[in-house]
C-alpha cells in the first residue's frame, strides 16, 4: 500500500477531476444527485455503494459517456465539456467490470486507441505494454481463446496505450474468479504506482477499496453519503 | 368509366375462377398445418381476402388511370413511397422520426433506380408501365430499409458495451459502430443477392412471364427482366444504406454518447469477456 502513503488528499484548487453539484436524471429517478468531489493529482479514490447506489452512473459522467442533467465536472479546473469527447476519454481512461475486447489479436486490441488518433503502436510498445500487465508474447493470441483474467488484463493494457492522466475503474475484478481478481487487482494497483495515475475506482468490495484508495466516497440512492479517508469512512462496512 | 365496365368481362371471370383455385390450395396448406399444430387459419384468411381485394382495387385504380400522365404516375409513386415509409417505420420502434427517415431512404433508393431506368430508356413514362415497375422497386426498397433498421438496432442493443470501449478509448462513434452498419446494409441486400443468383434458375419472375405471355422476344424478355431485378438491387442496396446511416445519425448524441441502450446503466456484467465484432 506504498502508494495510499505518498499522496496528499485533503480538497485543493489543484484538483485533477471535480464534481460540482453533478446530477443525472432520467425519467422520474436521479441516477447521480448532487455530488460534489474533488479527486487529486495522484490520489486513488474509491466509489463504494451498494447495487443500484449510483456509482457507475456517476463514475460514467467523469469521462463523458453519458450527460450530465445538472453540474458540471473540471477536468484540471476547466470545464470537461471544452474538451472533444475522444480527446477527453483518451485523458480520461476506462477499464469496464467485463473486457469488452475487439475480435482479433491481442495487439490489435492494445494498438486500438493509439490508432483511432492516427498513432499506431511499434511492435516494440505493444510488446512492452503487454510485458507490464504479465502477458508477455501474447500479441499474436486471438482474444477468443484468453481467459477472463487475461481479458482484462488485456483491457486495461489497452487504456493504457492512450497515455491516460486518469484512470476510471468500473469493478474491473467482478466478473473474475478470486485468484484472478486478486491478480488483476494487485497489478492495478502497481501500475497505479508506478505512474502516480489519479484514478477513481468503483468496487463493491469494502476490503478492495481499503487496499486500493487513499479516500472513499459511499453513495446511497444516488447521493454522497459520506467521503473521508478510507479506513475511516468504511470503518464499520 | 368505359374502362371500368369493360373489365367485367370474361377475363375478370375466369381470372376469378383461377384465384379461388389458387385459394383453394392455400386453404388445403392451412388445413395441412393445422394438422402439426400450426395455427395460421385466422392470419391466412385474413391475408388472403385483404390482398385480393388491395389487387383488384389496384388493378381498377390502374384502369382508371391508364390513360394519365407523368404526374399522375408520380404523385402515385409518391403515396406508395409514404405508404411503404409507414409500414417500414412498424420496423423501428424507438427512433425518432421513424416514417421521415424511411420515407427518405425509400425515396432515395426507389427514386434513382427510377430515374435510371426512365433516362436509359429502359422504362416509358407511361403510367400503366411506370407505376407497377416502379411498385417493385419501392416496394424492394421498403424491405430493404425495414431490414437495415431492425438489423442495425439490434446489433447496437446487442453491443452496447463494446460500442462503449470503442468510445471510452477515443474512438469516434461512425468507427464503433461500423461492423453494424456494415452486417444492416448487407443484412438488406441478402435477400436480393439471393434473388439475383437465382434468376432464371430457380425462379422466372412475373415480369418475364407476362412478356413471354403477351409474344415479346423471349431474349428480350430475359434481359428486360435482368434489368429490373438488378434495379431491385440498386434500389435496396441505395435505401439500406440510407436508412442505417440516417439511424447511424440518431444513435450518438452530439457529445458522442450512445444513446441506443436498453436500459439505464449500473447493472452488473458477470462472465467470460464478450467480444464485439470490431476487427483489429
Amino acid at each position: 500500500m506504498e502508494n495510499r502513503d505518498q499522496v496528499d488528499a485533503s480538497p485543493s484548487h489543484g484538483a485533477a477531476l471535480a464534481s460540482e453539484h453533478l446530477s443525472r436524471v432520467v425519467g422520474e429517478k436521479a441516477l447521480v444527485n448532487e455530488i460534489s468531489v474533488e479527486v487529486q493529482v495522484g490520489e486513488v479514490l474509491a466509489v463504494v455503494g451498494h447495487s443500484g447506489s449510483g456509482k457507475t452512473s456517476f463514475l460514467r459522467l467523469l469521462n463523458r459517456l453519458d450527460e450530465p442533467t445538472g453540474g458540471i465536472v473540471r477536468f484540471h479546473g476547466r470545464d470537461y465539456r471544452e474538451l472533444a469527447p475522444p480527446e477527453l476519454r483518451r485523458r480520461i481512461g476506462m477499464v469496464m467490470q467485463a473486457a469488452f475486447l475487439f475480435p482479433g489479436t491481442v495487439a490489435g486490441n492494445v494498438a486500438y486507441g493509439p490508432h483511432q488518433r492516427g498513432q499506431p503502436l511499434t511492435a516494440a510498445q505493444i510488446a512492452l505494454l503487454l510485458q507490464r500487465v504479465g502477458l508477455p508474447g501474447y500479441q499474436e493470441r486471438d482474444v477468443s481463446n484468453l481467459s477472463g483474467g487475461e481479458a482484462q488484463r488485456v483491457s486495461i493494457a489497452r487504456t493504457l496505450a492512450n497515455d491516460p492522466e486518469i484512470l476510471l475503474l468500473d469493478e474491473p475484478t467482478s466478473a473474475l474468479d478470486e485468484d484472478s481478481a486478486r491478480r488483476v487487482e494487485d497489478l492495478v494497483l502497481d501500475i497505479i504506482h508506478e505512474r502516480r495515475m489519479t484514478c477513481v475506482i468503483v468496487t463493491h468490495n469494502a476490503a478492495q477499496a481499503r487496499r486500493v484508495a487513499h479516500r472513499a466516497m459511499v453513495l446511497k440512492f444516488g447521493r454522497l453519503a459520506a467521503i473521508g479517508l478510507t479506513d475511516e469512512v468504511l470503518q464499520d462496512v | 368509366m368505359s374502362e371500368l365496365l369493360s373489365m367485367w368481362n370474361h377475363q375478370v371471370i375466369l381470372g376469378i375462377a383461377q384465384a379461388a383455385a389458387a385459394v383453394a390450395l392455400c386453404l388445403a396448406v392451412v388445413f395441412l398445418c393445422r394438422r402439426f399444430a400450426v395455427h395460421v387459419e385466422r392470419e391466412t384468411a385474413f391475408s388472403l381476402a385483404r390482398g385480393f381485394l388491395q389487387m383488384v382495387a389496384v388493378g381498377m385504380l390502374l384502369a382508371a388511370l391508364l390513360h394519365g400522365s407523368l404526374p399522375i404516375a408520380i404523385c402515385i409513386l409518391v403515396g406508395m413511397t409514404f405508404a411503404a415509409a409507414v409500414t417500414a417505420a412498424r420496423r423501428a420502434p424507438g427512433i425518432s422520426r421513424p416514417r421521415l427517415l424511411s420515407f427518405c431512404a425509400i425515396a432515395a433508393g426507389g427514386g434513382i433506380a427510377i430515374a435510371v431506368m426512365l433516362a436509359t430508356g429502359t422504362l416509358t413514362s407511361d403510367l400503366i408501365v411506370l407505376v407497377p415497375v416502379g411498385s417493385m422497386l419501392i416496394a424492394n426498397a421498403m424491405n430493404a430499409c425495414a431490414q437495415a433498421m431492425e438489423r442495425f438496432r439490434a446489433d447496437v442493443m446487442a453491443h452496447v458495451g463494446q460500442i462503449e470501449a470503442g468510445l471510452s478509448l477515443g474512438a469516434d462513434p461512425a468507427t464503433t459502430v461500423a461492423p453494424y452498419v456494415q452486417s444492416a446494409v448487407y443484412a438488406s441486400l441478402l435477400p436480393r443477392l439471393d434473388m439475383l443468383k437465382s434468376l432464371g434458375f430457380v425462379w422466372i419472375p412475373g415480369v418475364m412471364a407476362g412478356m413471354l405471355v403477351s409474344g415479346a422476344s423471349p431474349v428480350y424478355a430475359g434481359i428486360f427482366q435482368f434489368i429490373i431485378v438488378a434495379m431491385i438491387l440498386s434500389a435496396s442496396g441505395i435505401a439500406g444504406l440510407v436508412a442505417t446511416l440516417l439511424m447511424r445519425g440518431q444513435a450518438f448524441s452530439s457529445a458522442a454518447q450512445l444513446e441506443f441502450r436498453p436500459g439505464i446503466p449500473d447493472s452488473d456484467v458477470q462472465g467470460k469477456p464478450v467480444l464485439a465484432h470490431h476487427h483489429v
